[in-house]
């Protein structure tokens, strides 16, 4: 009985001196783009390494939502795959935020296609064609195509979700700022979602981050204008700025990083932490030697 | 013995007539101070907070979800162009719009389609279970109807979007098999549980005499049960299939993965549809707060709550009726 009583005083003890113990520790929230959130992950988890009394934790969600816990004070870190609006800044600035932006990597954008489509090349022009709204190709015949396996020819458009920055930002780029995309397209709701529905749907294309790219789907060669030469996407291509499709991945923090934020974003931006993003698919910000 | 006390104390004070009075007062005293009279008053106070907690609830969300989309609803909203335009493009960076003619479209189609697939499956598996099974069969039976609710919606997406895709692609040579065919074929599944422990309660209600006077008509038990059973069960059968409406129209996770989540108007069970409930669950954790896309989907949110608080009235007063005749 006695021996009972003074084991549970044992784990009592023991208990609160774990929590004590947690409580020292420093908790980081990171959240935000799904495009980043492997690579986020990733850093958290070698951060851990680095300093045992950091914890970052790390969601999901995408762009939009760590934007918007940036405007709504929740978060201490939020990574996002397109640049706030100004309207969002003002939002945050109006809610008494002050949202500072950091380019962490570079990311190509690839677009996916079935692995029985024929096609090598797609250019800018055509995606519009195909992606944006009153575009005139509905079918792989449109372009010269003939996809095996796929009825009728007609393309099936997979897209993300409408609050994506990779939605925002393929529109930007191949669609141009007045247009939309077509009604109709297939909104998936994450960047490996789009790759699954892809692989598995011959009529498909689809478009998601380069890291998100597997050996069962087709990626396509992108081609710039009318010149006849295509870029294939690539981490050297999105560094080097040849592949038409590639953005800028950024964090954002509130205010100037201070503090234990501040060393968990300088040694995101040294060498160790660009080696891990390039590691992971993406580009790093600018060339790094690693093992 | 608290309780003993009491009632001796009520048998004794009508005999001792001529101190009736004041022994009354003294008795409501003393019972005042008793265990049992605290005991009782706050199981009162707990039965009805719990009675009322239903309805504070109900009217708490609702006044939630309208305050959230309220000012929208008034200022900007055009109410004609919301139910009759599908453009919904809430991002767009030059010209923005929040109509959900396609989003209603497309939950009524899955919803419709689900309501095909489930009502002779649960009004099959009921009248079974009810009328014909009987023993470990009809227990086993129960078991797994309850077991086939339990399956998260998660899980029912799941198989939508990786099992069932290319299956709707390679019978029936289709562009793409996440559509009103695939959401429809697992909504139903999920609600035909929940449909048939009701429409095998509401069988069950119907008293033995009703069957036994018709087998003594010499009736046979298939006739029993369609010209007898069925019609005298028939208010709670309806109940059953409006509260599977009403689960096919608040269903979010799963349709949002077996849809294609695509804004369209179906021509056929083949295209890809969009869904009110999906399209909250997708974009509202994205969007700032107080922003017009924030309040453009809370709309959403007041307009999904009066039409299933509407299915569920419905069905409430069908019950009724059952109750009445």
């Amino acid at each position: 009985m006695k021996a009972k009583i003074v084991f549970a005083a044992a784990v009592i003890a023991g208990l609160s001196f774990g929590s004590t113990a947690a409580e020292a520790r420093t908790l980081i929230q990171n959240k935000g783009s799904d495009t980043l959130v492997n690579v986020a992950q990733a850093w958290a988890e070698a951060y851990r390494n680095v300093d045992s009394g950091v914890a970052v934790a790390v969601t999901g969600g995408g762009s939009g939502t760590g934007i918007a816990s940036v405007i709504n004070g929740t978060v201490d870190i939020a990574n996002a795959s397109r640049a706030m609006k100004k309207k969002e800044v003002d939002l945050a600035k109006s809610k008494g935020q002050d949202p500072v932006r950091h380019v962490v990597g570079y990311d190509a954008l690839a677009v996916f296609m079935h692995m029985a489509n024929p096609a090598k090349t797609l250019s800018i022009s055509q995606l519009a064609e195909i992606y944006g709204e009153q575009g005139e190709v509905e079918k792989w015949t449109d372009i010269g195509l003939e996809v095996p396996g796929c009825k009728g020819q007609e393309i099936v458009i997979v897209s993300r979700q409408n609050s994506s920055g990779t939605y925002a930002y393929f529109r930007r780029a191949v669609l141009g700022k007045k247009r939309d995309y077509k009604l109709g397209t297939l909104d998936m709701h994450g960047s490996k979602d789009v790759v699954d529905l892809v692989e598995k749907t011959p009529c498909a294309i689809g478009y998601s981050g380069f890291a998100y790219a597997t050996d069962y789907v087709k990626i396509a060669c992108v081609e710039k204008g009318e010149s006849g030469n295509c870029v294939s996407p690539s981490v050297q291509n999105a560094s080097d700025n040849s592949y038409p499709i590639a953005r800028p991945l950024f964090m954002y923090t509130n205010g100037r990083p201070k503090g234990e934020i501040k060393k968990y974003i300088d040694w995101i931006l040294g060498d160790a932490g660009q080696c891990i993003i390039q590691e992971k698919g993406y580009a790093p910000v600018r060339e790094v030697k690693c093992e | 013995m608290a309780n003993d006390e009491v009632a001796s104390r009520a048998a004794v004070s009508p005999r001792t007539r001529p101190g009736r009075r004041a022994d009354a007062a003294r008795h409501v005293d003393k019972d005042r101070l008793t265990l049992d009279w605290y005991q009782d008053k706050i199981v009162q106070v707990v039965v009805f907070l719990g009675g009322i907690s239903a309805i504070v609830f109900i009217i708490g969300i609702f006044l939630f979800i309208t305050r959230e989309g309220f000012s929208f609803v008034v200022e900007k909203l055009e109410i004609t162009e919301f139910f009759t335009s599908i453009r919904w493009q809430p991002t767009s960076e030059h010209r923005p719009t929040y109509n959900i003619l396609a989003m209603i479209a497309g939950t009524a189609s899955v919803t419709g389609l689900a309501m095909v697939v489930a009502i002779p499956f649960s009004l099959g598996a009921a009248i079974y279970i009810s009328e014909f099974a009987r023993g470990k069969t009809r227990e086993a039976l129960k078991v797994l109807v309850e077991l086939l609710a339990a399956i998260p919606s998660v899980v029912w997406g799941f198989i939508g979007l990786s099992l069932m895709n290319p299956l709707i692609i390679e019978l029936f040579d289709v562009p793409v098999g996440l559509n009103v065919l695939n959401a429809g074929i697992i909504l139903g599944l999920m609600a035909a549980p929940i449909m048939t422990s009701i429409a095998e309660d509401a069988l069950k209600a119907v008293p033995d005499g009703y069957r036994e006077a018709a087998e003594a008509m010499g009736a046979t038990r298939w006739q029993v049960v369609v010209k007898v059973v069925l019609p005298a069960a028939r208010n709670g059968l309806l109940a059953a299939v409006l509260l599977g409406v009403g689960r096919g129209f608040g269903e979010t996770m799963a349709v949002l993965m077996a849809t294609g989540h695509s804004i369209n108007i179906p021509d056929s069970i083949f295209d890809s549809v969009r869904a009110l409930t999906a399209t909250i669950a997708a974009e509202l954790g994205e969007t700032a707060v107080g922003s017009d896309h924030y309040q453009a989907l809370f709309t959403i949110g007041i307009f999904l709550f009066v039409v299933t608080f509407t299915i569920n009235l419905l069905a409430d007063l069908v019950v009724r009726g059952v109750r009445k005749g």
